[in-house]
């Protein structure tokens, strides 16, 4: 493929994937308009929000179990996006407590917090959301070091554990469409492990120099061009690195030079 | 046939939420709190077609006088209902103006003659998972059970509600007979009962026995004891875009706050 073709093929991922996440909020606004929220609207947008809250977040941490088990790289390309949609929703839902919901009643709010394990839980998982969302410029990778950038980062599964429970506590007795979310971030985390281990089985099986990986060469920011192919993957197994290297080599002069991050 | 959403005669109406406008008919029908027909608000108006409400029996049992079995149709023969514009304020903190046509539970207590012994009355819910398709999940435990001790069950504004706005009681507000106590939180009151049972001893209510921390016994309503996930001191009437002060006993106070002079109603929530 044409440079040219890729920079269109990722404009359109990104572009498909901005309009996907806007998605939900449109079909709020039309059932607004149509009578759609039933009987109790606050509280119906309020559970939306939140539902895409933990919805996006999930999402968000698919790519890189993806990328591992499955070999797709695309997802990786959109997972800042996802995660910055999920803290947009976060903030949406949490705005819409504060300011609808309650029309910032500040003696609920208060008692909320301080005294509610399941609203402290959430307001919580909504301010670790907010350095990640701070740091998720590249400049911002730069600045930390990708090492130190990566490990902030790792906080998004504090935020899902929290997230989880937020919805697990609120519910009234119901609780499976939480423990749904339960299971499928479970996965996602089992995946990640297996992978780490899938790839740990097969270094030991065949070592290879330490010198081939790109990781560490920089000061903690992988500069060569052909790394954003492996971008999940420390140390894959040969299978998954020989088809990275080969699709690598068409799009190594990638267009946007944008980092994808692991 | 299934007369649901016929209309009922009524004998007399009683307006008794302040002559406030009732919520309208597709809110009070399409936002309900019944698990047996489904866990979301939604649910029990999509799921109740599978609710036979006709023909239908209440089995009345334990320290009465007269242990019998009912026919639904022939208890509105003897007692005509009439309808009643309560305020209905539920546990998650949103309320309704409902005009319930229905009975006095008092008139029914008076006319099968409870023992000496009887110092609460149990109301139980149809067990069926066919016509209760939430039954297959143990969401709670099942039958959903609700009761009141005797003198609650003897207040003049406890209801037995068999219709609202004037029609045949839908299946998902609790067809064919529903407990309706105005003064305390909406899920007390019981849906499609086939069992009313008077006992001496306090009897285990559903939602107190999945979570005693969050639902007491009484469930007054009461704006000073906070359920622990949330505040109880105002409410969202539905309809409404700000929230309203919840009023003690749900505005019910002077009637009924005598049934419980000298109670620590901080402990017996």
């Amino acid at each position: 493929m044409t440079r040219a073709g890729i920079h269109i093929r990722l404009r359109l991922l990104k572009a498909l994937t901005f309009a996907a996440c806007c998605l939900p909020l449109a079909k709020l606004a039309w059932d607004a308009f149509t009578g759609g929220l039933g009987a109790n609207p606050i509280e119906a947008v309020l559970n939306r929000l939140g539902f895409w809250t933990l919805t996006l977040l999930t999402l968000s941490l698919a790519p890189t179990p993806a990328h591992d088990l499955l070999g797709l790289a695309w997802p990786v390309r959109v997972r800042r996006m996802l995660g910055l949609f999920t803290f947009a929703y976060a903030t949406l839902h949490l705005c819409w407590y504060v300011g609808v919901d309650q029309f910032f009643d500040l003696h609920v709010l208060a008692k909320d917090v301080l005294k509610r394990k399941f609203m402290a839980v959430g307001f919580v998982a909504w301010l670790l959301l907010v350095p990640l969302a701070v740091t998720s410029t590249d400049r911002w990778v730069r600045r930390l070091g990708y090492a130190r950038w990566k490990r902030l980062h790792r906080l998004v599964y504090a935020v899902a554990a929290l997230g989880v429970v937020h919805f697990v506590w609120r519910v009234k007795a119901d609780a499976l469409r939480p423990y749904v979310f339960a299971t499928i971030l479970a996965a996602l985390l089992g995946a990640r492990a297996a992978a780490r281990v899938r790839a740990e089985v097969s270094r030991a099986g065949a070592p290879r120099p330490r010198s081939s990986p790109d990781r560490t060469a920089s000061g903690g920011m992988p500069r060569r061009p052909g790394w954003r192919r492996r971008g999940c993957r420390r140390r894959g197994p040969p299978r998954a690195r020989a088809r990275g290297s080969r699709r690598g080599a068409g799009r190594r002069a990638g267009p946007s030079g944008t980092p994808i991050r692991p | 046939g299934d007369p649901t959403g016929a209309a009922l005669q009524v004998a007399r109406k009683v307006d008794q939420a302040g002559g406030e406008t009732p919520t309208p008919w597709d809110s009070v029908t399409g936002y309900n709190n019944f698990y047996e027909l489904g866990t979301s608000k939604e649910d029990p108006s999509r799921n109740a077609g599978s609710l036979r409400a006709r023909p239908w029996t209440v089995t009345i049992a334990g320290e009465v006088k007269r242990p019998q079995t009912l026919d639904v149709d022939a208890l509105v023969r003897m007692f005509p209902p009439e309808e009643r514009v309560y305020r209905m304020r539920c546990v998650e903190a949103w309320s309704m103006v409902i005009p319930w046509v229905g009975f006095p539970l008092a008139d029914l207590v008076r006319r099968l003659e409870p023992t000496s012994r009887a110092k609460y009355v149990a109301f139980q819910t149809l067990l069926d998972r066919d016509q209760l398709p939430g039954q297959r999940r143990p969401v709670l435990p099942w039958p959903y059970v609700e009761a009141l001790r005797i003198d609650e069950a003897n207040h003049p504004l406890a209801l037995l509600a068999v219709g609202l706005y004037g029609r045949v009681l839908p299946g998902q507000n609790g067809a064919p007979l529903r407990l309706v106590v105005p003064w305390k939180y909406g899920f007390k009151g019981a849906k499609s009962i086939v069992r009313i049972t008077f006992l001496a001893d306090r009897p285990h209510t559903t939602w107190n026995d999945a979570a005693p921390d969050e639902y007491g016994f009484y469930a007054n309503v009461n704006p000073e004891v906070d359920h622990p996930r949330w505040s109880q001191a105002r409410e969202r009437r539905i309809g409404e875009f700000f929230r309203r002060k919840t009023l003690p006993f749900n505005g019910y106070a002077a009637e009924v706050a005598p049934l419980y002079a000298g109670l620590d109603l901080r402990k017996n929530y």
